[in-house]
């Protein structure tokens, strides 16, 4: 039974928790419903003229086979690059947690990643493997391997989740290295005074004991993977070869911003919105009962 | 070091402020980074030193999308600049916008400033001229898809001159292999080359409706059996390395300049890149022609910017844009800027005048896109295109592009899946347009 605290005034809650609601209104809320109402509209680039379409902008989606594909291929990329860079982050972090001399310098290496825009970190995966001059692509064919993403779908996407993967590392190890550290040392000496080796030990004491931080990662991952991806997708490959690694968001982006499609890219942000909130919520409701806390 | 640097900016900063008083100032966004940032403001400080009454700020706003995305996020938020640079592409969309858009002739003319469009080429003034001929926008920085290729690599597989038709490039690719080459031909902006400028080249039409110029209902045509077949034969080109696919954009300058690939087709503005890059001797050629579809060339299509000037300022403020305008079109200016940059001049004087201080003779090839695009009269297939939604649907035409490349479909489906996707977008900006 939790303790009940009673404050005398009645609005100092509301005063408290005024400037998270503000902040959630003017960065959330407002937004989303100007994306909301402008999905509703057919307007030219300059605003000068708008019609109220109703659906027609959701329709159109509806009808594009294209955009209907790039359902399956975001969910493949964000399943992709959230494994991808938390297995690595996990991995580093658990190493790293036993590190002892120079702990410090591998960790600040491990972070660096973090601090490269993600347009940056797309130019820099496209010049290690591009097709002609590419070091990586030059390693690969020495072993037989034509590495050339212009035109291999597969390869493209394996690139992108490459690259997004890379640059989310960075920010998963942090978290998986301050669970690591916030594990009482008594828990794992003793399991290791029981005669539990290190893999064991990760497994049975460690591992169950970061999975808050390992779900909540999860969450923001997938999010990354939804939304911030589009940078490193624009840098990489546009897109293609043919719609290869055309995921939801970069098409949200490219039809707002370069094709100056507002009404279209917001009918598509709207789904993406949705689809994010189902998934946060299903992410709460069953995989969290698999959390200890 | 510091000090100094103080002093010099307060001394400006004063200047700044006093010629503030005087002079009536016009905003100009461009998209022109790395070294022609610098060239744009010597025009513009240039200009300001030329006379007193008007000061041009030029406003360096990132890449083509970037800057026409801010200006016309300032246009709503009505702060926009007096003149932004709007690549060929945009066209369509700033022409429909005709409470927002100045046409540039109707400037001069109510600025009182001569503007006489027959001192124009005309390949570069038609793209931008509305079917009545009115003239709306101001041609900045032209160009156009040429042959670029490896003299060297000629030499060695035996190849004496450029190849002027297709069949030609084929065959001559298929030397170049047998040379020991890893290919024979790559293309730079494939729908700007392959399919735009393989049609006004050809003297077809890409679209109906005069190429959009004569309505916003017109439909895209492309998926024709000229066009179909010669992406079909590229695509069979690759075989055996004759045609290499090497991306969207111009990324394939690598290809070339690494001596990978013996030919290249994009834009004669790669002058100073490969002038840069290349250890061997290259040249330009007009691009290729059709033989089954023509006996001679028509003209190519340009690509490249033009400055647009906004609606929304005053009347003094818009004899400035006249006042620069003229002064960016003057011979001098032309000719210099043509010879820094590769850019196509804009007047036929400025090309004269190039010719008289021996620029093509120090620097042969260098006219190719001046002759590309002045070879004929512009006619309805040639004078350039105005569809909406343009840089969506070249968007969708490389896709499935990459589709024929990579062989998950054929020439025929690929383009007959692009145009049917492109003119769903035609319908919609025609309806937002209306």
């Amino acid at each position: 039974m939790l303790k009940r605290v009673h404050y005398r005034s009645s609005y100092l809650p509301y005063l408290l928790v005024a400037p998270q609601i503000i902040i959630t209104i003017l960065f959330f809320i407002w937004p989303a419903a100007q994306a909301l109402y402008q999905s509703f509209l057919l307007q030219d680039a300059f605003g000068l003229s708008t019609e109220f379409v109703w659906f027609d902008n959701f329709i159109e989606l509806y009808d594009n086979p294209n955009y209907l594909n790039s359902f399956a291929r975001t969910g493949f990329f964000s399943l992709a690059v959230a494994s991808l860079s938390m297995g690595f982050a996990l991995f580093f972090a658990a190493l790293a947690d036993r590190v002892i001399k120079g702990s410090h310098t591998y960790r600040t290496l491990l972070i660096i990643p973090y601090a490269v825009a993600p347009v940056l970190a797309g130019t820099l995966w496209l010049f290690l493997f591009n097709p002609t001059l590419g070091i990586i692509t030059y390693f690969l064919d020495t072993f037989g391997i034509d590495w050339n993403h212009k035109l291999n779908s597969a390869q493209a996407m394996s690139l992108v989740i490459l690259a997004a993967a890379w640059k989310q590392i960075s920010y998963n190890f942090l978290f998986f290295i301050a669970a690591m550290h916030s594990i009482p040392k008594s828990l794992i000496e003793a399991s290791a005074i029981d005669g539990a080796g290190p893999l064991h030990r990760f497994r049975t004491i460690i591992f169950p004991l970061i999975s808050p931080t390992t779900f909540f990662l999860l969450v923001v991952n997938i999010i990354y993977a939804f939304f911030d991806t589009f940078g490193i997708i624009h840098a990489i490959t546009a897109g293609g070869p043919g719609n290869s690694t055309e995921i939801l968001v970069y098409k949200v982006y490219n039809d707002g911003f370069v094709g100056l499609d507002l009404g279209g890219s917001a009918a598509q942000s709207v789904i993406l919105m949705f689809i994010v909130v189902v998934l946060t919520v299903v992410q709460f409701k069953y995989v969290e009962r698999k959390v200890q806390y | 070091m510091l000090k100094k640097s103080l002093i010099a900016a307060s001394v400006s900063a004063v200047l700044i402020s006093s010629s503030l008083s005087a002079a009536t100032e016009v905003n100009w966004w461009h998209a022109m980074g790395g070294t022609n940032t610098e060239r744009v403001n010597k025009i513009a400080s240039d200009f300001n030193a030329s006379q007193s009454n008007y000061k041009i700020n030029a406003v360096y706003k990132g890449n083509y999308t970037e800057t026409m995305t801010a200006a016309i996020a300032a246009f709503r938020a009505k702060k926009q600049p007096h003149i932004v640079q709007v690549f060929e592409v945009g066209t369509a969309t700033m022409m429909a916008a005709k409470g927002a858009v100045y046409p540039i002739e109707q400037v001069m003319k109510d600025s009182g400033v001569a503007l006489d469009k027959s001192d124009y080429l005309p390949a570069v003034i038609s793209y931008y001229q509305t079917p009545e001929g009115e003239l709306l926008s101001m041609p900045f920085n032209s160009s156009t898809p040429v042959l670029w290729y490896n003299r060297d690599a000629f030499k060695k597989a035996g190849v004496s001159d450029a190849p002027k038709t297709w069949d030609e490039v084929s065959s001559t690719a298929k030397k170049l292999v047998d040379s020991g080459m890893k290919c024979g031909i790559a293309v730079g902006y494939q729908s700007w080359g392959l399919i735009e400028n393989y049609s006004a080249w050809n003297n077809i039409p890409l679209g109906t409706k005069q190429n959009g110029y004569a309505g916003l209902d017109t439909e895209l045509t492309f998926n024709n059996k000229n066009v179909i077949d010669n992406l079909q034969r590229l695509a069979d080109m690759q075989k055996d390395g004759s045609f290499a696919y090497g991306g969207r954009r111009g990324e394939s300058l690598a290809m070339f300049t690494t001596g990978e690939c013996g030919m290249w087709i994009n834009s004669s503005a790669y002058y100073g890149s490969i002038k840069g890059q290349a250890k061997f001797d290259y040249a330009q050629a007009m691009m290729p022609f059709d033989s089954k579809v023509t006996d001679a060339p028509q003209n190519s299509i340009i690509g490249g910017a033009t400055l647009w000037t906004l609606r929304g300022h005053t009347k003094d403020e818009y004899k400035g844009v006249a006042e620069f305008m003229k002064y960016l079109s003057s011979t001098e200016v032309q000719a210099w800027w043509h010879q820094e940059t590769g850019y196509v001049p804009i007047t036929t004087a400025a090309y004269e005048l190039s010719k008289k201080q021996g620029f093509y003779d120090k620097n042969p090839g260098t006219d190719t896109a001046i002759q590309q695009l002045s070879l004929n009269q512009p006619n309805e297939n040639s004078r350039g295109l105005r569809f909406g939604n343009f840089v969506q649907i070249r968007d969708i035409v490389n896709a499935e592009m990459e589709m024929i490349w990579n062989g998950s479909k054929d020439a025929q489906l690929a383009m007959d899946d692009a145009v049917a996707q492109s003119n769903k977008l035609l319908r919609k900006f025609e309806k937002a347009n209306k």
